[in-house]
């Protein structure tokens, strides 16, 4: 056997294995850090597009096919544009080059002459409706819906222009006068229509149509009701609201508002002479999405918004905000199909895009030097078409979240049909016209009310219990005791949230007044028991020693508590005339719900307390036997030398130990999601519930729409919970580091 | 007395107080838990009473006592409810569960103890477990097969046994036939379509391509038939018996005997019958599938998806989380950024949980999943395959969750071990690498286990991300079948802990279902503290391990 000859040294490739090592630990431990990183920076990313503003880029610009143009509008796809003409007539033409097709934009597509002859006047719907109608000599009207079709082609999708329908049924006879139209409004919401008009000698009337079938024909036939408002003179503008309840009528700065029956009957509901000298003469009027809202346009360059607001004297509109939108007269305010954007043009062609219900405004401006004199938006709110003289401007829109600010998040807002202005959540409902409200402002008290009653409950009885473990217990019972009590740690939340809804919700319900004696009566009796040892046989008081109270009041708690429970119905009859729920609500106006915030309070503090326990316990415990010993020997009382020098000493990690605490009970999801009722209340009543940033996170977020503000506002939420987690973990741990080191220097 | 204050004795005590209720909460809620879980599967006494009504007419009630409790009298008599001759401050009244639900509005109804005239239990009162609607309470009257009667009056309960053995054995071989063969038939169906549409999207889908698939179809769906055939040829069967019973109005009803799963005559067993029977129940629990949308039957599906959600994490986080811990123990020299990673340990156990469920939500579902279904799976799109929560992203999610318990553990169990040892073996030549490789990690292996028994514990009992990232209160199939390639990753799962989450709080009968959740918690918080406590064993004894060697 030939000795191979030591090597000293360790050979390449084992050195090159060592390299290896470092480098890929190395990495494996800078990836925690990336883990962190890249879960902040994610939720950022998915947050950051909420906080954008409007981005308007020029695409292409062409002709216009038509003159004399009264209305413009597009189809979903934005490839397909249609412009009405004051002569009557409905030109399609193309956006957009496209292949499989010969259209380049400005093309036109199709002509049709809508009335025979000149119209005499031309009104639209609100968007969503998407219908137009001219007025011909003789004060009938003709209606008309721009339609497509569209066909798959190897699957792409390609959008025609259909043929509009021309019917003599559809000539509807509004003025039962057969005078000409000047002004005209009109709605309809599928079996009804509401005009309002002036004729040419002044008459301003409202003709509400309704569809009846015949029953012996089949027939269906306009059954019209006509009412004449007592308006003399020439109107500006006349609107009629998507639900055909009201008819509103501009004449300079005066404005009305008729009410409209579903019979018919026309009532008028208010008269509002908007003030010109504080908002400015009125150029332009518009209905918002959702129809709650009117914005007047103002010759000074103002828009102002106003709604109905229930008062004294019933629901009447009212000045809510104004936005700045040019310093010129406002000649047209466009609104978008389903959401609360508007745009408006001034008369120097400057364009404004806002948002009311945020107050945001999200561009001002000429886009790309143009002068607009007209605008209009498709129905998905992504192309923007306007018109200069004879040029047609097509422009991409991005406007993801106009609804989204910083300031509606966390400040009171004032949403269409609420009395005030209010901090609401309210993400979702079952109607169109329905305005998202997204304030965090409720949620987040709601997870500060949570954790302010756990941490009301948790702190005390965890510091005590730290205290006394660390520095009063006999070793061989803390070896018991410590595990014990950080086991509840471990337990699943869920278990927690589940016993404290369906458990102890109805038992709090049941015996009220013996949890109120409970928190009173545990404290007496250990004191009284306290007194009542101090004066026992010296024999017995030897056995009775601090390091082993905790287990000997064990058996008294838990009997004190067994009794409060069962005087609880007494307590209640002497106190509260046998029902305290009906005691709390009739004599004292305190709302009660079965999953309150004592619940809450209770259950998560009993899983907030092994957190703070462990760590406040840890603190107490390190610190060095010869401070207290010192102070013991110099002749303080052990509670002396507790208070002035032990805690002392360890507050930093007392105080760590509350932080890591309130950080658990911030962030705690499953125990407030089942203990509460997951209201968005602002209130501290304790007999009431709430509804935490977490929970709404969990409640959610499963059925938000990927991409959407909601998504994204949820997100939000999570990266709020991040960061107050992350600055209460940091500092503690921050705090407890420098602990460490004191202590080993001492 | 003032100086017995000044000297803090009674703040001594009221701190010995807090701990005391510290110990009673954790011990109280273990035994609460327990009790309430473990009491679900002993045999419950079937009461027969006669109950006196407000208008003194007398109405006979059969079922089980399901819970009792003491109210003021001062509120039922706001509630409008009489009680003559009856002068104490408050009562009991107790919760009776009546089930047949087919029969009664409400399955549940409650009797307050005085208006309650007679109170028996009699041997032959039977209890029938049905595969739908519930319990059935009653007494036993006769057996049918095809309509003809075939007990008499001695043997009816031994009949009725047999025949209730046999339906379920036939009703298992349905399902067996169901889940199995004809699942497989439908999962190969669904290859072969999305095959096709693979080859279509390539280009490639000739015609020699579509002759072949086309056969394996035709193929797969004969043996169909014939599958079908004999599936509907089982069904027959099951529903050739019959069972008439009497219930508590005193009217006799036909209940279908392929429902039934099994019958007991709890009022007739001994004590030994009742520990079998209560043994029975805990194994059925754990070993069938829920039935009734969970509020009934078993929770296996919720055992298997955790263990395996688990076991899938465990893989993951554990080598991630012992190279973090080698780093900052081994390599990471005293430095900002070793301070800033352990910042990040530190809060990544900080954060809250639901903001993982967040991240993993959109990062690795939406994100990650949808590029993985853009790039592999194009031919299942728009249905998305792992661009949609599922058992793999709820690991991965709970791995970064679970990651600083690993790395804590494994931290503190390289820093027992003395450093000695290290310089021995650097002294006799080794690098650094091989010391840990051969040294330290073997030494520090208990520390791992520990930490990965603690993350497991920690993941068993997480629930707030994983309604995010992936469990749902149903899973029609489990993340692992006999279909290739066998682990399906993309899968949804049950979870036990959303399992109670669900079924007590978003059931359709709560009050039915609470015993289940009890016991669903009891086993869970079975396994956690378990397994928590194995941690801590193994802790302990490595402490004393190395304490020795230190010396």
């Amino acid at each position: 056997m030939a000795a191979a000859k030591p090597s000293l040294g360790a050979s390449n490739y084992r050195l090159i294995k060592d390299r290896a090592a470092r480098w890929g630990v190395s990495l494996g431990g800078v990836m925690v850090l990336v883990a962190l990183l890249l879960i902040f920076f994610y939720l950022l990313y998915v947050i950051e597009p909420i906080f954008r503003g409007v981005e308007i880029n020029h695409q292409r610009s062409f002709q216009t096919p038509a003159e004399n143009v009264v209305a413009m509008g597009m189809e979903e796809q934005s490839e397909i544009g249609y412009q009405f003409t004051a002569d009557g007539e409905l030109v399609y033409f193309a956006l957009r080059a496209k292949k499989g097709t010969e259209w380049e934009p400005g093309k036109e597509l199709m002509r049709t002459a809508v009335t025979a002859q000149k119209p005499t006047a031309f009104t639209k719907t609100q968007p969503q409706n998407n219908r137009y109608a001219f007025a011909v000599p003789g004060g009938a009207v003709r209606i008309i819906e721009p339609k497509f079709s569209s066909r798959f082609i190897d699957g792409e999708m390609f959008v025609e222009p259909r043929e509009v329908e021309l019917d003599a049924r559809e000539l509807l006879q509004v003025d039962p006068q057969d005078q000409d139209i000047v002004k005209l409004a009109y709605e309809y919401d599928g079996e009804s229509k509401l005009f309002a008009a002036q004729s040419a000698e002044g008459r301003v009337f409202v003709n509400f149509m309704q569809a009846k079938r015949n029953f012996l024909s089949g027939a269906v036939e306009m059954e019209s009701k006509v009412s004449e408002l007592p308006i003399n003179g020439g109107v500006d503008q006349l609107l009629v609201t998507p639900d055909l309840r009201q008819v509103m009528v501009r004449q300079n700065n005066r404005f009305w508002v008729f009410d409209v029956t579903r019979t018919g009957t026309v009532k008028e509901r208010q008269l509002i002479n908007v003030d010109s000298r504080r908002f400015g003469e009125v150029t332009s009027m518009s209905l918002l999405a959702g129809a709650s809202s009117v914005l007047f346009g103002h010759a000074n360059g103002k828009i102002t918004q106003w709604f109905e607001v229930a008062g004294d004297d019933g629901r009447r509109y009212q000045f809510i905000r104004d936005f700045q939108a040019a310093e010129s007269a406002i000649t047209e305010i466009v609104v978008e199909y389903y959401r609360r954007t508007f745009y408006t043009i001034a008369e120097n062609g400057e364009v404004g895009v806002f948002h009311t219900t945020s107050e945001a405004e999200l561009y001002r401006g000429h886009p790309d030097a143009f002068k607009a004199q007209n605008l209009v938006i498709d129905p998905r709110a992504n192309t923007l078409l306007m018109r200069e003289g004879q040029q047609l401007h097509v422009f991409e829109l991005s406007n993801e979240h106009p609804e989204v600010t910083w300031s509606g998040l966390w400040q009171e807002v004032w949403y269409e049909g609420y009395p005030e202005p209010d901090y609401v959540w309210q993400s979702t409902s079952g109607s169109d016209d329905f305005e998202p409200k997204f304030s965090l402002v409720p949620i987040s008290f709601g997870t500060i009310k949570a954790a302010a009653y756990a941490m009301l409950f948790a702190v005390p009885i965890g510091l005590a219990a730290a205290v006394y473990t660390a520095y009063f217990m006999s070793p061989s019972v803390r070896k018991v005791v410590k595990p014990t009590v950080e086991i509840m740690e471990a337990l699943p939340t869920v278990i927690l949230g589940f016993l404290a809804g369906l458990w102890l919700a109805p038992l709090v319900e049941a015996y009220l007044p013996g949890i109120i004696a409970v928190i009173v009566l545990v404290p007496l009796s250990i004191i009284l028991f306290a007194m009542l040892s101090s004066v026992l046989p010296q024999v017995i008081r030897s056995r009775l020693t601090d390091g082993s109270a905790a287990l000997v009041l064990v058996p008294l708690v838990a009997f004190v508590g067994w009794l409060s429970f069962q005087l609880s119905p007494v307590i209640e009859n002497v106190l509260f005339d046998g029902n305290v729920r009906q005691y709390l609500t009739n004599e004292l106006g305190i709302t009660f719900d079965q999953r309150n915030s004592l619940v809450v309070g209770i259950a998560m503090g009993f899983a907030v307390i092994p957190t703070i326990f462990s760590i406040a316990e840890d603190a107490v415990f390190s610190v060095p036997k010869h401070l207290s010993n010192g102070s013991l020997a110099l002749g303080a009382t052990t509670w002396q030398t507790l208070t002035k020098v032990v805690l002392l000493t360890a507050s930093p990690g007392i105080f760590s130990a509350v932080m890591m605490g309130l950080g658990r009970a911030v962030g705690e999801t499953m125990i407030v999601l089942m203990a509460t009722g997951n209201t968005p209340i602002m209130d501290w009543n304790i007999f009431e519930g709430m509804r935490t940033l977490s929970a709404n996170i969990a409640v959610e977020m499963p059925e938000s729409e990927v991409g959407s503000s909601h998504y994204r506002i949820l997100f939000l939420a999570a990266f709020v919970l991040f960061v107050f987690t992350f600055a209460f973990n940091t500092v503690a741990e921050l705090v407890r580091q420098r602990l460490r080191d004191k202590y080993s220097s001492m | 007395m003032k100086q017995w204050f000044n000297s803090g004795k009674p703040w001594i005590w009221l701190t010995a107080g807090s701990v005391s209720i510290s110990l009673i909460a954790v011990i109280g809620l273990l035994i609460l838990i327990g009790w309430r879980g473990l009491s679900f599967f002993w045999p419950a006494q079937i009461h027969e009473m006669d109950v006196r009504a407000n208008d003194g007419s007398i109405s006979t009630i059969i079922g089980e006592v399901y819970d009792t409790e003491t109210i003021p009298l001062e509120r039922l008599k706001e509630s409008g409810v009489q009680l003559d001759d009856f002068n104490e401050v408050a009562l009991d009244r107790w919760l009776i569960k009546i089930g047949n639900r087919e029969y009664v509005p409400l399955d549940f109804t409650w009797v307050l103890e005085p208006q309650i005239v007679r109170d028996e239990t009699p041997a032959d009162l039977a209890k029938l477990e049905r595969s739908k609607d519930g319990n059935f309470y009653g007494y036993v009257v006769d057996v049918l097969e095809n309509g003809k009667s075939v007990a008499n009056g001695e043997n009816v309960r031994a009949v009725l046994e047999q025949r209730i053995e046999r339906v379920v054995e036939i009703n298992e071989q349905a399902a067996d036939l169901q889940d199995s063969e004809i699942g497989a038939i439908n999962y190969q169906l669904n290859q072969l379509r999305l095959e096709r549409r693979a080859l279509d999207l390539e280009g490639q889908l000739t015609e020699a391509e579509k002759a072949r698939i086309s056969a394996a179809e035709q193929q797969l769906r004969d043996d169909y038939e014939v599958l079908e055939e004999e599936l509907f040829a089982l069904r027959d069967q099951a529903s050739r018996d019959e069972v008439v019973m009497r219930d508590m109005r005193g009217v006799e009803v036909t209940l279908p005997m392929y429902r039934m799963l099994a019958v007991y005559f709890p009022n007739d067993m001994n004590l030994v019958e009742k520990i079998g029977h209560f043994f029975v129940q805990i194994g059925k629990f754990v070993s069938e599938d829920p039935r009734e949308a969970n509020t009934e039957g078993g929770v296996f599906p919720a055992i298997f998806g955790t263990v395996f959600m688990v076991l899938l994490m465990s893989v993951i986080v554990t080598p991630f989380g012992v190279i973090a811990a080698i780093y900052l123990h081994e390599y990471a020299g005293k430095n900002a950024i070793t301070r800033l990673i352990r910042i990040a340990v530190i809060n990544l156990a900080g954060v809250p949980s639901i903001v993982y469920g967040v991240f993993g939500l959109g990062f690795f579902v939406y994100m990650v999943g949808g590029s993985l279904d853009q790039v592999f799976y194009p031919e299942a799109l728009p249905s998305p395959t792992f661009g949609t929560p599922g058992v793999m992203w709820a690991a991965i999610t709970l791995a970064i969750l679970t990651l600083p318990v690993v790395i804590v553990s494994t931290e503190e169990g390289l820093s027992r071990i003395p450093s000695t040892l290290r310089e021995g073996s650097l002294a006799l030549g080794a690098t650094k690498a091989e010391t840990l490789w051969r040294i330290i990690i073997p030494m520090a292996s208990p520390a791992i286990m520990t930490g990965l028994i603690l993350a497991v514990a920690r993941a068993a009992g997480e629930v707030a991300p994983l309604m995010l990232v992936g469990v749902v209160k149903s899973a029609p199939m489990l993340p692992v079948d006999g279909n290739f390639p066998y682990f399906h990753l993309d899968r949804k799962f049950m979870h036990l802990g959303f399992h109670i989450y669900d079924v007590g709080f978003q059931s359709p009968n709560v009050e039915a279902a609470r015993p289940l959740v009890y016991a669903t918690s009891f086993l869970l918080v079975t396994v956690i503290i378990g397994l928590n406590l194995t941690a801590i064993g193994v802790r302990n004894h490595l402490r004393e391990k190395y304490r020795s060697l230190e010396h």
